[in-house]
């Protein structure tokens, strides 16, 4: 089963609110996916610092010392923020250079995203809890977009959670199952992508982070995506200043909108949308099958 | 309707409404505070009538007998699935499969309609007050579907004998979907559902489709052609090839 949910501001109004309504959302999708839940949030932060989330899972790594031998690699000052078992490295530095040195040279890690607008965080357990935990109530910010597991294809890990990242600033969620996945993992592998589960998710997500590093736009990857990708899926699409959302040709698998003049939200279910501020003005209806639409803050 | 007796979802759970409703043999109820929620009024059999009050979830009105169900916003997946009379009617619009299975009475939807509306259908009436989406009336055996809008991809695919009556454009028919004359006995059957479902059109202006009967029958003599095309073969070096993951479907 698996339910998403995407809440875009438009305006300023909400901004502050954005984690509180977003958990909301949440908290009316866990019957959809029990198993883990995950969630991407996006704000516009001063200046143009690079922010890379990370997960040591099970370890307590000592977040200084990393943070020590980054700076001198990047010459540049870095700060790290831990939140429970996820850390925020900060930058001023080569944002790319800090992430790959961190996949290179620190064991048991995984970087969840990186971007200036970025941060990313999923578990295993109950989304409720998910979303305590990391506070997503307490986040401010101009979109997100997030995630409850019921896992069909591959195992109950934090990695195998969505959000999966794919590229700087841009992550994916996905309800669904691909069909192909294995064929299409090899080809991504060949082309230099690299994956951490078996998970069919992941595949989309790499599938996706290969045709932007291409080149594509997203709406261009999202239209290859629909040629390569065999199988169901709504996707939510996280990105730098907005998200974008596709369902398969058959469209099986559900999905909602809902805009008024500050907000767009998209969930697999209305009821995930039924309580946001002002929905009795929403426009509601159901995005089409094989359509890419995307919103963003600079259209 | 002088005595109307409210549940409020916001403070009742859907199952006490439900119970409700499969307790009483007839009356007034409105229902507030749904905010998509599933399985609203499902299995009523009563003479009951009952208005809602907002945009539902999955399955409202399913199972329906007798009695009305008017919805006041729109719903998700399976609205009045397997219904098997009286009436439902949604002001909004429906998503996917709405009146999937039923065998009677009526379902109008004065928005639009998803994927697959009236699919399997086996004796409902649907009257959609604007577009369809793709599938709609799939393996449809019997009962009517009349859409005032737009029909999408693949209309009435492997369609028995329910009718399908379109006033704007169908973006293609599945298989053994076609064609067919009006005569006067379906702008009867038209202008009977257009009165009771409340909606303004004029019979004059639908089109429609229904069954070639084509796929009823197992027709000998295509083996034969697929033999001379090649036969076991050609099947054989298709799976070498790379068979059904290449292919989708070998």
């Amino acid at each position: 089963m698996c339910g998403i949910v995407g809440l875009f501001l438009k305006t300023e109004r909400h901004r502050q609110e954005l984690g509180r309504l977003t958990a909301m959302m949440l908290h009316e999708m866990r019957e959809r996916g029990p198993d883990s839940a995950g969630f991407a949030v996006y704000d516009r932060p001063e200046g143009d610092a690079t922010r890379i989330t990370v997960l040591a899972e099970g370890t307590r790594p000592d977040w200084g010392a990393i943070r020590a031998d980054l700076e001198p690699v990047l010459g540049a000052e870095v700060t790290v923020t831990p939140v429970h078992d996820h850390a925020v490295f900060s930058t001023s530095g080569d944002g790319a250079l800090a992430r790959q040195w961190m996949i290179d040279n620190v064991d048991d890690l995984a970087v969840l995203s990186h971007g200036s607008q970025i941060e990313l965080y999923k578990s295993v357990g109950d989304p409720d809890l998910v979303a305590e935990r990391y506070d997503l109530a307490g986040r401010s910010g101009t979109h997100a977009i997030a995630h409850t597991r019921m896992a069909t294809e591959s195992a109950i890990t934090t990695n195998g959670s969505h959000p999966f990242v794919t590229g700087a600033n841009t992550c994916l969620v996905h309800n669904g199952s691909l069909s192909n996945h294995n064929r299409l993992r090899r080809q991504l592998e060949r082309a230099g992508e690299s994956f951490q589960t078996e998970n069919d998710s992941e595949v989309a997500a790499g599938y996706v982070a290969w045709r932007l590093a291409e080149g594509d736009t997203i709406d261009e990857a999202l239209q290859r995506a629909l040629v390569d990708l065999d199988g169901f899926y709504t996707f939510a699409i996280g990105i730098e200043d907005g998200f974008a959302i596709l369902r398969d040709p058959i469209a099986c698998k559900p999905a909602v909108v809902a805009e008024t003049d500050d907000w767009v939200a998209m969930s697999s279910e209305f009821r995930a949308i039924a309580q946001l501020p002002g929905v009795d003005d929403a426009e509601v209806w159901e995005p089409k099958p094989a359509q890419i639409y995307t919103w963003s803050l600079s259209a | 309707m002088s005595d109307v007796t409210t549940f409020d979802l916001a403070e009742q759970s859907v199952r006490e409404l439900n119970q409700h409703l499969h307790d009483v043999e007839g009356g007034s109820f409105r229902v507030t505070n749904p905010r998509g929620a599933h399985a609203v009024a499902a299995g009523i059999d009563a003479d009951v009538a009952v208005e809602i009050d907002g945009s539902v979830g999955y399955y409202c009105a399913g199972m329906h007998q007798r009695g009305t169900v008017r919805i006041d916003g729109n719903a998700s997946t399976g609205l009045a699935e397997n219904m098997m009379s009286g009436t439902v009617r949604i002001t909004g619009s429906a998503t996917m499969s709405a009146g999937a299975t039923g065998h009677g009475g009526l379902l109008v939807v004065e928005g639009n309609a998803g994927a697959r509306c009236g699919i399997s259908m086996k004796g409902i009436d649907i009257v959609v007050g604007g577009d369809v989406g793709h599938m709609s009336a799939f393996m449809a055996q019997a009962g009517t579907l009349v859409v005032l809008g737009d029909a999408a991809d693949d209309l009435g695919d492997s369609i028995y004998e329910a009718e399908i009556y379109v006033r704007g454009s169908v973006a293609s028919l599945g298989t053994d979907c076609v064609e067919k004359p009006v005569e006067a006995e379906h702008l009867a059957v038209l202008t009977d559902l257009l009165e009771r479902s409340g909606l303004d059109a004029d019979p004059a202006d639908f089109r429609r489709y229904g069954s070639a009967r084509e796929l009823y029958n197992f027709h000998v003599d295509d083996i034969d052609a697929e033999l001379a095309d090649g036969g076991p073969d050609e099947v054989d070096a298709e799976l070498a090839d790379g068979g059904p993951d290449e292919n989708g479907a070998a």
